[in-house]
């Protein structure tokens, strides 16, 4: 309720707060972008490819669109061209996503046709209907660590840093460490399907879409379809998650694609087998970590090479050896990020990319280094914390690892450790600890806002943010109420349309950070123009903000959010079978806009560590090409029974150079958390395994002899 | 005379939430699809169509049921609540309201479903149904605690990929101690 009467300013940031859109997500009534109802409504089933590699030859079309309900069957053949010789907000498009474009194919369920129809039933049965002939050629999707074709490629990072003479200081060693450690095929499988509805509407293209930007989708579309920006709009309300997955897909394009020749609106959803070649997925890695240290644990040698698949048609690197770069240091340093070409969709960015498998190969190396020295994990840790950037030489804008590790320590009970492995049990159960540390880098991306003062006396945010999940709906109300120095209550956020102008995407860990800079810099300047109180006007003051230069002129620094994991885990070697008991992390991760979201996404996070330790992993079959069980039975994400005790909570870690203090919370607590995972599996066994994962049979074959695995 | 259908579609009568609908329905038309397509009850979601991940979870006759692996002209006759009929008018179900206090979701894809398997979870419970965690199983040993594992076997088919499952044992957890507090409170 607003009052007239001037009210006690108390910061909101820092005070936890139900998500203000909860209501609308426990009664059903918050509508997802399939959910929204449009007359006339048309629906496209996409078709896709059951070879892996070759050419289409021929579409049986006529039977289909004689079948009942059928408006149009689009392929290569008849479907609209669209450009795709541009570069994007965040890189070259991928070309899965312009879709009906030429006859090739280049991986198994790549798309090759959408059926429209007027119920989804009868586009689905139409789709199922449809014959296409290939001509076969031969596939490669084998994928190994000592592929002869693999090459370094640049990312978002250089593909390759080196420094020192790596075997001179790996020979002066007194101890040393050569392993593979390899992780699966990993999907973000978030709980919504991508779905979008395409309409033209008064000249205008609109687009009621699942997305992690609409700033981001528009442009692309417009770009694709060569509209003027202005004249299309794209809105995504609520998503049902996210993960990096959801950006310019083929359903979008094929929905407008769809709306364009038959104008009527068009909804396209996949389906959740489709989702397995279409969405995107984490490649899998082969990495290669060779440690060389004292006698007390120094590093002299540090190597770290990483090697993922793409497609044979565009470049995607999973930059896995970025993690030694800020962790740390050596004489000799080469890190390595490869990619090896392959008949198989491309991979995308997926939470905490590199970092997540990256942090696996190098946190259970330490380890093992740790276990070699005689030296306890944590001290090994703080023996080797680097004072700069170990490949930049930039300073850090804070490494709050050392706090995170004291802390969290304490608080599980890390002193007692006995550091022996296979010592400890509990009935059929073999118990055992872990840790690891975590990073993830602290960005933020150019952001405008608009911020206005009603003359009700209530103000409205309009910024163009994507909460798919992070609570950042909820984040910038109260950013904005400490800004504008009223409650929460009579603050409104906007978000989720591309008519509110260019914004960050949800990425990156990214996105609450950007945001909240452009509606700190517009409050500021709108409580300014209040305190001159000439009244407000019946359409309100409204100031808008562009952080572009203010980001522009933030110092070279090494950004980062840091963290501690610690995992107790219990191991049956009769069944192989693995449970995490209890899970702690403690994080430095800025500060804390809504410790109640906050800490959902930290232990969020470190939930699909465990997941990709014990659970994850999509497995394709060579002679095919497709995968095995492409759905959420063949793909297993950890479920409730998976999950026992996990904690996530923070040390003060304030960023003085961001207008909030923000860094970041969306993606470090996956980082590590395997690895904390994998190392408590050999405190209880005994036995390293280094390929998640940690499957039963892999404990069983462990059990049986290879201690290995 | 009505009009002769085809051959494909049958006329039915859902009861959903308390209230009638009569619809013609496609006989491939799953319940969920027609909650969704044809009577614009989206609350319940479409996260596999195939009984894998429990977004669509809906009671039928009190007991849950994933949606998409029911027909729509084999849902007559049933009473039929989706995530829409949970709560009395603008009062949350104690669930629901323990849902949105401790943050028993992310992204809310999952959480109809997950709220809807709460609320039978409670009901299952209290009438006795043991689970696969339930230590001494004999019918006279009564409801086992509702121990932080009995809850999660119990909503195991339910997926949250956000990784909200802390917060949401939590709150059906609270949510059940609530209804316990109301019966003592009637008694």
């Amino acid at each position: 309720m607003t009052t007239a009467t001037r009210r006690t300013f108390t910061e909101a940031v820092g005070t936890p707060h139900p998500r203000v859109e909860g209501r609308d997500k426990v009664t059903g009534a918050a509508r997802y972008a399939g959910d929204i109802p449009f007359a006339g409504l048309a629906h496209g089933w996409l078709v896709l490819s059951t070879v892996a590699r070759g050419r289409i030859s021929s579409l049986e079309t006529a039977p289909v669109l004689a079948m009942p309900g059928v408006l149009a069957v689009l392929h290569h053949g008849n479907a609209p061209r669209v450009e795709t010789g541009y570069t994007g907000m965040l890189s070259v498009p991928d070309p899965t996503a312009a879709v009906f474009q030429h006859d090739r194919v280049p991986h198994l369920g790549w798309p090759v046709a959408l059926v429209v129809a007027t119920t989804p039933e009868q586009a689905r049965e139409a789709a199922e209907a449809l014959v296409v002939h290939y001509d076969v050629e031969p596939h490669d999707i084998a994928f190994s660590g000592d592929r002869p074709d693999a090459y370094p490629v640049d990312g978002h990072m250089p593909g390759v840093t080196e420094k020192g003479d790596l075997a001179a200081q790996l020979a002066a060693s007194a101890v040393t460490l050569d392993e593979e450690y390899t992780t699966p095929e990993m999907h973000h499988s978030m709980m919504e399907p991508h779905a979008a509805t395409a309409r033209w509407d008064g000249g205008r293209l609109e687009l009621i879409d699942s997305n992690q930007g609409t700033h981001w989708v528009q442009s692309e579309l417009a770009q694709m379809f060569s509209l003027d920006p202005g004249s299309v709009r794209v809105r995504s309300e609520h998503v049902g998650g996210g993960f990096g997955s959801k950006g310019v897909r083929a359903h979008q394009v094929a929905a407008v694609m769809a709306a364009t020749v038959l104008q009527r609106p068009v909804r396209v959803v996949m389906t959740r087998r489709q989702m397995f070649s279409l969405t995107g997925y984490r490649s899998p890695t082969a990495q290669r970590v060779r440690l060389g240290a004292d006698a007390d644990g120094r590093l002299r040698a540090l190597e770290h090479r990483s090697l993922n698949l793409t497609s044979t048609f565009h470049e995607y690197v999973e930059p896995s050896a970025g993690v030694a770069r800020v962790m740390y240091d050596a004489d000799a340093h080469r890190t390595a990020n490869e990619v090896v070409r392959l008949d198989v969709p491309t991979p995308t960015w997926m939470r905490a990319p590199g970092e997540a498998p990256g942090s696996f190969a190098l946190e259970c190396a330490l380890d093992e280094l740790a276990e070699k020295c005689g030296i306890d994990p944590i001290e090994l840790r703080a023996r080797n914390e680097p004072e700069r950037g170990p490949v930049s030489g930039l300073p850090f804008a804070g490494r709050n690892l050392l706090a995170c590790f004291r802390e969290g320590a304490r608080r599980f009970g890390w002193a007692d450790r006995d550091p022996r492995p296979g010592l400890r049990r509990d009935g059929r159960w073999l118990l055992g600890t872990g840790t690891a540390a975590a990073s993830f880098p602290s960005g933020a991306l150019p952001s405008t806002a608009a911020v206005t003062a009603e003359a009700d006396g209530t103000f409205t945010v309009r910024v163009n943010a994507a909460d798919i999940g992070t609570g950042a709906r909820t984040a910038l109300t109260l950013v904005a109420a400490d800004a504008l120095e009223t409650a929460p209550d009579r603050v409104r956020v906007r978000l989720g349309d591309s008519d509110l102008g260019p914004a960050s995407i949800a990425g990156g860990s990214m996105g609450t950070r950007s945001w909240s800079w452009a509606v700190t810099a517009a409050a500021a300047e709108l409580r300014e123009r209040l305190a001159l109180n000439t009244g407000i006007p019946p359409e309100g003051i409204t100031v808008r903000s562009d952080t572009t230069e203010a980001l522009g002129a933030l110092a070279q620094k090494e950004r980062h959010s840091f963290g501690a994991q610690f995992a107790e885990v219990a191991v049956d070697v009769t069944t192989g079978e693995v449970r995490v008991r209890r899970m702690l992390g403690i994080f430095a991760a800025g500060r804390i806009v809504n410790p109640l979201t906050a800490r959902s996404q930290l232990v969020g996070g470190m939930i699909w560590g465990i997941s990709m330790a014990l659970h994850e992993e999509a497995v394709r079959d060579r002679a095919s090409g497709g995968h095995y069980g492409a759905d959420l039975a063949g793909y297993h994400v950890a479920t409730h029974a998976d999950v026992g005790r996990v904690e996530a909570d923070w040390v003060e870690d304030h960023d003085p150079e961001d207008p909030v203090g923000i860094k970041g919370v969306g993606e470090i607590g996956v980082v590590g958390a395997a690895a904390a995972v994998a190392n408590a599996v050999w405190h209880a066994t005994g036995v390293r395994h280094r390929a998640l994962p940690i499957r039963p049979d892999r404990v069983l074959a462990a059990a049986a002899g290879g201690r290995h695995v | 005379m009505a009009p002769a259908l085809p051959p494909t579609s049958s006329t039915v009568t859902l009861n959903i939430n308390g209230e009638k609908h009569t619809l013609t329905v496609d006989h491939r038309t799953t319940l969920l699809d027609a909650l969704r397509e044809r009577l614009d009850l989206t609350g319940t979601k479409k996260g596999c169509d195939q009984g894998q991940c429990g977004a669509c979870t809906v009671l039928l006759d009190g007991r849950r049921a994933v949606s998409c692996l029911q027909l729509a002209v084999a849902a007559e006759g049933r009473e039929i609540t989706t995530i829409e009929g949970v709560a009395e008018g603008d009062r949350l179900h104690p669930v629901q309201q323990a849902f949105l206090d401790l943050d028993g979701y992310q992204c809310g894809y999952c959480t109809p479903g997950q709220i809807c398997s709460a609320v039978a979870v409670l009901e299952e419970h209290a009438a006795g149904w043991p689970s696969a965690v339930t230590g001494d199983v004999r019918p006279e040993a009564g409801p086992p605690p509702l121990t932080a594992e009995e809850i999660r076997e119990r909503m195991s088919g339910n997926l949250c990929r956000c990784g909200a499952y802390v917060s949401i044992v939590e709150a059906v957890a609270r949510a059940a101690a609530d209804g316990e507090k109301h019966t003592e409170a009637a008694a």
